[in-house]
């Protein structure tokens, strides 16, 4: 019983913080490392492409790679 | 009539360069809110390895046009001469040219960006076309950005054919493959020096899966060498499913660490593991790269490297791409920075080198060659096939 007690108020507390705003965490100005070029996912568009392209010629696997901001279908 | 040649490609292959080439083109956004800098990339590429060389150009121009629009245009070219061990199995050594062409346009909208793109892809026995579509949305106080995706691919599959001297499409032989790619992706940012990108994607192909050229072996000990050919029969339907995490870190000085995986499984029994690590160092004018990437695969059911006898599957294949194996890829890389006093207009040039050196330990794929005689028990005692190879790119890029 206690642990539905425990379960029904984690579910309530979920319940309300649902209900508010969501604060981000990293403010913009606190960005400044994520910024940085070097912090890019896929710096250098032309070269990951042409390495995806060498190894899904070679390997059974592909796709949901070149996570450059949330996969667009391509790898 | 003879089979003139046994292309290194298959038709999967074609399709993922061209839906590669999207991720190029594309805003691809880190966020969806902005669009990406106006440049101009031009590159050479190598590949050279397991007697098969692929070279040629890449040339990327991307250009904003007002302030909402992106526009962006690739030329690539694939110029391959290979000698691989198919060829010499069951066919012989040719060259050929692959050329891809790729347009799209990217609109965003506040913090939404919609992308469209075109894809068109030939080489002598094989065309492409692709068209995608992706929307960006950036959310929670932009350290969300969620991103769905969907393509839709139509292929020709041809076979060459020497015909009195002349190399000609095969006139009985004409085939189809449809594709379509379902993706959803997520990047989040962790903390002020941590971000995170997972993605998910879908894929289905339908039509004439398997290289036209390629064959199986099977026992036969009715002739001298021990063995037959006969061709590759494939599924003709292929359904993928792929989901990937990568982490990226800021380290406390001035350089990034990252750490990626991706798991694959598809309806033809194979299931493959990526995992790879980079390490980006900046100083002064150059940016170095190092990265390592290891990746294993199971052989597909209905794979092998040599059937008991003629037909003895519904559903065979000895593409190596197919077999078990695992590979180690080691590259490094340097990017200069400069700019050109004489022309103000360009924000930055920069001028990369990047070499790579792949190395594939096959399980079960024997080096047979169409001299090699295989005598009673003899299989175990082939060599087990290995490939290494050396990729280069040099390419320079202009922001403007």
């Amino acid at each position: 019983m206690r642990v539905v007690r425990v379960l029904f108020a984690l579910g309530m507390w979920s319940a309300l913080c649902a209900c508010a705003p969501i604060e981000p965490w990293v403010k913009p100005y606190e960005r400044e490392h994520l910024a940085d070029p070097i912090m890019s996912f896929n710096r250098d568009p032309i070269s990951s492409v042409y390495l995806e392209h060498v190894f899904a010629t070679r390997e059974g696997a592909h796709g949901a790679s070149g996570s450059a901001g949330g996969g667009c279908g391509c790898n | 009539m003879q089979l003139s040649r046994a292309t290194l490609r298959r038709p999967l292959a074609v399709r993922i360069g061209t839906l590669a080439a999207f991720a190029a083109l594309s805003s691809l956004p880190g966020s969806a809110g902005v669009l990406p800098e106006d440049e101009a990339d031009a590159m050479y590429h190598r590949y050279e390895g397991g007697g098969v060389t692929v070279q040629g150009p890449s040339v990327l121009i991307r250009k904003k046009i007002g302030d909402n629009f992106s526009a962006s245009y690739n030329y690539y070219v694939d110029m391959i001469s290979s000698a691989s061990i198919d060829v010499l199995l069951s066919a012989s050594p040719y060259k050929e040219t692959r050329t891809q062409h790729s347009v799209s346009l990217d609109y965003q909208h506040g913090k939404t960006t919609y992308s469209v793109g075109y894809i068109h892809s030939r080489e002598p026995d094989y065309t492409a076309d692709t068209s995608v579509f992706s929307l960006s949305q950036d959310m929670f106080g932009d350290l969300t950005t969620v991103t769905l995706s969907y393509s839709r691919g139509w292929d020709r599959v041809y076979r060459d054919i020497k015909i009195d001297g002349a190399i000609m499409n095969d006139p009985a032989f004409a085939q189809r493959v449809d594709h379509r790619s379902y993706g959803v992706g997520v990047t989040q940012v962790l903390t002020r020096n941590l971000i995170l990108g997972l993605n998910f994607q879908a894929l289905t192909d339908q039509g004439y899966l398997a290289n036209p050229y390629r064959k199986v072996l099977f026992l036969d000990p009715t002739v001298s060498n021990g063995y037959g050919l006969e061709d590759q029969v494939y599924p003709g339907t292929h359904t993928s499913t792929a989901g990937s995490a990568d982490l990226k870190y800021y380290l406390p000085y001035r350089a990034a660490l990252d750490g990626s995986y991706r798991y694959y499984t598809d309806t033809w029994g194979v299931v493959a593991h990526t995992v790879q690590l980079g390490y980006t160092q900046p100083w002064r004018h150059w940016i170095f790269d190092g990265t390592f990437r290891y990746y294993k695969q199971n052989a597909a059911n209905f794979y092998s490297d040599l059937f008991p006898r003629r037909d003895a599957q519904n559903f065979m294949a000895r593409d190596r791409e197919l077999a078990a194996f695992s590979s180690y890829t080691v590259g490094v890389g340097a990017s200069y920075e400069f700019h050109i006093p004489r022309a103000p207009w360009i924000q930055k040039n920069t001028l990369n080198l990047h070499y790579d050196r792949l190395m594939i330990d096959y399980s079960d794929f024997h080096a047979v060659y169409n001299n090699t005689v295989i005598g009673p028990g003899a299989q175990g005692t082939l060599p087990i096939y290995r490939l290494d190879a050396n990729i280069i790119q040099l390419f320079y890029s202009l922001y403007f």
